[in-house]
């Protein structure tokens, strides 16, 4: 697992990749830190990251940043490689999403940048900063979970983005479609709408249940990755 | 070795692979021969755990690819159709990632990778970016990798295709060389690299063996006539009954004509008479010289052909 995390994590900055995401990243939430903080004299950053914009870039993100992690290995046959050294494949899946895991990591840990400056104008350091940096984390993590899965379903990385981000996208705007349903259909729909569950990290409530769920969730996409794989090597020829 | 036992691969409708049974002895090379789409490939990655089969076992060092993934792929190495590179790592860092990835030992790591680069001639490139190599380097890398960690098996899928002439010769010498060390499993569909090379063959047509044996074997013990080649002066016609009179000759052919009235006649015979001698004074009393005879033996590609469509008479 060591050796495919370290491999994919350099992968992505010996290519501009993850330059340029974490660039863009940081001008959108720049532009916004701008428009929400400095130029109206607001102190609270949570806006930046509870605004529909940024997570929409977010979901963008993650998917671009995941898109390549399993399709290119497929595509270009280094797939054989990995499976049949002695790592199994969960390691070979948990490796690949740790590595776009500390991208991501790396990038949200530059927009602390935001609040330091709203410090540096007497503002007060918060509870809510924490929480809300802890659910953009979890937030995030699930994202890329999401689009590691959606790399497993295809060997084209266009294909796989595309997948991912509707997939973020149907999770994002579900939790409205859930409250006209009621029953068991809107507990599921429920559970798998991510966004139902970030915004008590905002307020400040560090809600156990909810950091589960987030990690519970990370981890049924990326069993479904493994099986995913798993069930290609019995299909394929 | 390696223990092949039922081997069978359906996907959907098409059986790849039918009911294979072979073993491997420590230290053979064996050829693995078969027309384009025989299941070669599949065979490979089956034995490789790449792919899982639908019924049968694969053992390897005695350990069971299905039960015990990690131990049987520990001992194989294993170089696919296409060489499983990483086009924008360069040579040494991929090697160095292959080497964590089978778990190398740390402290040999730089050694053997040393090694391994001297071996197959690619030390001068090591700094290189995969993507700018040529093919032959590239599949140079490909054998280095599937070298790393000194595996007790490699399983090399058509190693030389893409490569010239000069350096398949280098790698067939390379592979016949790694065979001191190494139990190999060396698929092509090119013959003469297969008796250049291995020690024993298995032909693989349509999914099923179609025959095992050693080269020499093969080309022998095939079918049950010998061929003559014979280049006789003289008209052409009485040539062809006198030498059919003969006993034990079972079909004559007149080729080209090699020099002015003389032409090269195939002979087939049955193959516990030699007929020789008796077409030699037939034609000596006839007045017609002989001015070259030959036997013919059959050469692995006459058998191959007549193995694989033999086959699908059969089946038609």
């Amino acid at each position: 697992m060591n050796a495919i995390f370290k491999k994919e994590l350099k992968s992505y900055f010996y290519s501009p990749i993850a330059y340029v995401l974490i660039g863009l990243f940081l001008l959108v939430g720049s532009i916004l830190f701008f428009v929400f903080n400095l130029a109206s004299a607001y102190a609270d950053t949570r806006w930046i990251f509870m605004n529909g914009i940024f997570i929409l870039v977010l979901m963008i993100f993650s998917s671009v940043l995941t898109m390549r992690i399993l399709a290119e290995d497929r595509k270009n046959g280094s797939e054989v490689l990995l499976l049949t050294s002695p790592v199994n494949i969960v390691s070979i899946v948990v490796g690949k999403y740790l590595a776009a895991l500390v991208v991501f990591l790396i990038m949200t840990a530059i927009t602390f940048v935001y609040p330091l400056i709203t410090f540096a104008f007497d503002a007060q350091f918060t509870a809510e900063i924490i929480g809300g940096y802890i659910g953009f984390i979890l937030l995030g993590a699930s994202f890329l979970s999401v689009g590691v899965f959606a790399s497993s379903l295809t060997e084209n990385q266009v294909v796989a983005v595309i997948t991912s981000f509707v997939m973020l996208l149907i999770m994002w705007i579900i939790s409205g479609v859930s409250g006209y349903l009621g029953g068991t259909l809107a507990k599921v729909l429920n559970w798998i709408s991510l966004l139902s569950r970030y915004d008590d990290f905002n307020r400040g409530i560090l809600n156990f249940g909810s950091i589960v769920y987030y990690l519970s969730f990370i981890f049924v996409m990326l069993f479904l990755t493994v099986r995913v794989i798993e069930k290609r090597r019995w299909s394929q020829g | 070795m390696i223990e092949i036992k039922n081997l069978t691969k359906r996907y959907g409708q098409i059986t790849a692979v039918n009911n294979l049974n072979f073993t491997v002895e420590k230290g053979e090379i064996l050829g693995f021969l078969g027309p384009n789409g025989a299941g070669k490939s599949t065979t490979m990655k089956i034995i490789t755990g790449y792919i899982s089969s639908t019924e049968g076992s694969v053992k390897v060092n005695g350990y069971d690819i299905m039960e015990n993934p990690r131990e049987a792929k520990r001992s194989i190495g294993f170089l696919p159709e296409q060489p499983p590179l990483y086009l924008d790592m360069t040579v040494y860092d991929y090697l160095d990632f292959v080497s964590d990835l089978k778990s190398v030992d740390k402290k040999k790591k730089a050694g053997q990778i040393r090694d391994i680069m001297e071996l197959v001639k690619i030390g001068d490139h090591k700094g290189r970016l995969i993507k700018n190599l040529s093919k032959g380097y590239k599949q140079r890398v490909g054998l280095a990798q599937a070298l790393i960690g000194n595996p007790e098996v490699l399983i090399l899928d058509e190693p030389t295709v893409g490569l010239d002439p000069k350096q398949i010769i280098e790698i067939r010498k390379l592979i016949k060389a790694l065979g001191n060390e190494h139990t190999i499993i060396l698929s092509s569909h090119i013959l003469p690299e297969v008796s250049a090379v291995c020690e024993r063959v298995v032909i693989i047509n349509k999914g099923e063996i179609a025959a095992v044996d050693t080269p020499e074997n093969l080309s022998k013990g095939l079918g049950d006539s010998s061929r003559l080649s014979i280049t006789i002066a003289g008209p052409k016609p009485s040539i062809i009954s006198s030498i059919k009179e003969i006993y034990g000759v079972k079909y004559v052919e007149a080729g080209a004509e090699r020099e002015k009235d003389a032409f090269t006649y195939i002979v087939e015979s049955d193959k516990n008479v030699d007929v020789r001698r008796p077409i030699f004074y037939a034609m000596a009393k006839a007045g017609y010289p002989i001015i070259e005879l030959k036997s013919l033996s059959m050469s692995l590609e006459d058998i191959f052909l007549q193995l694989t469509t033999e086959e699908k008479e059969v089946e038609a």
